[in-house]
């Protein structure tokens, strides 16, 4: 998979070990930016961040508004505010009303990393319960980026790749062990 | 991909075109936020195109003031962030005590709940006969509401719990009568209020202050603006005033992050160095 600036990952119930799979793999020198968004309670304080960042070694922080995006370094949605990718490659943060009743959506991450990225952004669906990120997802493959779906047979629970893989066609469906190889060689077949 | 971009380009326009006919300036707010929130105002509208929006947008005001509605966020609630309030009790209070008369700007304050928490924190640390607060907002439809101080009865329960976790000393209903489900707030609390319109895009400073509350405003704003809003901020606060943002707001992006210091970090309290 060639040519990938940005990745952007979308998971809801499950979902932290399974970013704990997909990232686990990734080498030491990875230069690419990866942005999560997890559906989180709407607390004010989550600890993602720190426990991302202590299991996977690598450099992982709270998405901040107008945080520029760099290279290999994890970012991942804080609760109740929906976290934005600007065409400068900055970040924002955004209290519009919940969508699919969550605060963060992961759709609102995965159009606007679209907008800005638009074929260089790799899109990741993950396992969920629900339906967001469904249409986000395919909003990337229309902008021309490149889409994986975990398989649903592999997923925790199955709604939210089984919603995306109902609206488009993504390049690979994949397992998480599959996502984490995938993952962890995107940069050598980077061009 | 086309239609993308055909899009794109029409939200400009129509941004542009806002701003040429009403004078709202909506050019450097955040472009993820603003283009989602004229696509729902398109699917609302029933208009098939951004054009078609611009079109009865341009020839008809009344259809603008609609639009405005959905180009501004009004989502606040008082006491919005308990540990916040309970910072400015604790830390700011005991400092701003020190000024014989306190101007106090909150800047961008929607429907008036940051304006009414504040007048409360106020009044009972003693400072509220002495001091005069600036509410300006660039939605007239919002000033209005805050003006009217008459919010949901299902609401309150929610924001009493914020009051008491806030450090708040009396029963919350105090403060408010209630009436057919709503609860009106005692009009004393706005006596040293003044509402007005004002915009952190195209307006200037208009008094010196000793505490600036802007929270939640500045995330809809892109670098250049909200370098603009802090600029005015910092011009308007006096020697070693207060800035106080929203939970998930800094100056550290930010041409002015030297400029201001933090005081108590956690709660984005904030003084002028």
């Amino acid at each position: 998979m060639k040519g990938v600036q940005a990745v952007v990952i979308g998971a809801s119930a499950g979902g932290v070990s399974a970013l704990f799979t997909v990232l686990g793999g990734l080498p030491s020198g990875f230069a690419i930016p990866i942005v999560c968004v997890l559906h989180l309670p709407d607390d004010r304080h989550s600890r993602l961040a720190e426990v991302l960042q202590r299991r996977l070694l690598r450099p992982v922080c709270e998405a901040r508004d107008k945080q520029p995006l760099r290279p290999g370094q994890i970012y991942v949605a804080g609760p109740g505010y929906h976290l934005s990718v600007e065409r400068d490659f900055t970040l924002s943060l955004s209290q519009e009303p919940p969508v699919h009743f969550s605060r963060p959506a992961i759709d609102y991450l995965f159009y606007s990393a679209a907008d800005a990225y638009g074929a260089g952004l790799l899109g990741v669906l993950l396992t969920g319960a629900n339906e967001d990120g469904a249409q986000g997802l395919a909003y990337i493959k229309n902008s021309g980026g490149r889409t994986i779906v975990q398989d649903p047979r592999d997923a925790q629970v199955a709604l939210m790749p089984e919603a995306a893989l109902a609206l488009h066609q993504p390049d690979h469906i994949l397992t998480l062990s599959g996502i984490e190889q995938l993952l962890a060689a995107l940069e050598s077949s980077a061009c | 991909m086309t239609s993308e971009r055909n899009t794109d380009i029409e939200i400009r326009l129509l941004i542009e075109a806002i701003y040429l006919k009403y004078s709202y300036d909506f050019r450097n707010y955040s472009g993820a936020s603003i283009k989602r929130r004229i696509l729902h105002a398109l699917r609302q509208f029933g208009c098939q195109t951004v054009s078609a929006l611009q079109e009865r947008v341009l020839h008809d005001p009344g259809m603008f003031m609609q639009l405005l509605q959905y180009l501004t966020i009004p989502v606040s609630e008082m006491f919005r962030d308990p540990g916040h309030f309970l910072a400015l009790r604790n830390e700011v209070v005991p400092l701003l005590r020190t000024w014989p008369s306190i101007k106090v700007w909150i800047a961008g304050c929607s429907t008036g709940e940051e304006v009414y928490s504040m007048a409360i924190l106020l009044r009972e640390e003693g400072l509220l006969e002495r001091t005069i607060i600036y509410a300006t907002d660039i939605n007239p439809h919002s000033l209005d509401k805050a003006k009217q101080g008459i919010y949901s009865m299902q609401n309150m329960l929610d924001y009493a719990e914020n009051y008491r976790i806030a450090g708040g000393r009396r029963d919350f209903a105090e403060y408010y009568t209630a009436a057919y489900g709503n609860a009106i707030m005692d009009s004393t609390l706005r006596e040293n209020v003044t509402f007005a319109d004002h915009s952190l895009a195209t307006d200037s400073v208009f008094s010196e202050t000793q505490l600036v509350s802007c929270r939640n405003v500045l995330i809809y704003f892109n670098k250049e603006l909200q370098d603009r809003a802090l600029g005015l901020f910092h011009e308007s606060l006096c020697h070693r005033g207060f800035l106080v943002l929203g939970s998930k707001e800094s100056v550290d992006f930010s041409a002015y992050s030297d400029r201001f210091e933090p005081l108590v970090k956690p709660e984005r309290i904030f003084r002028k160095s």
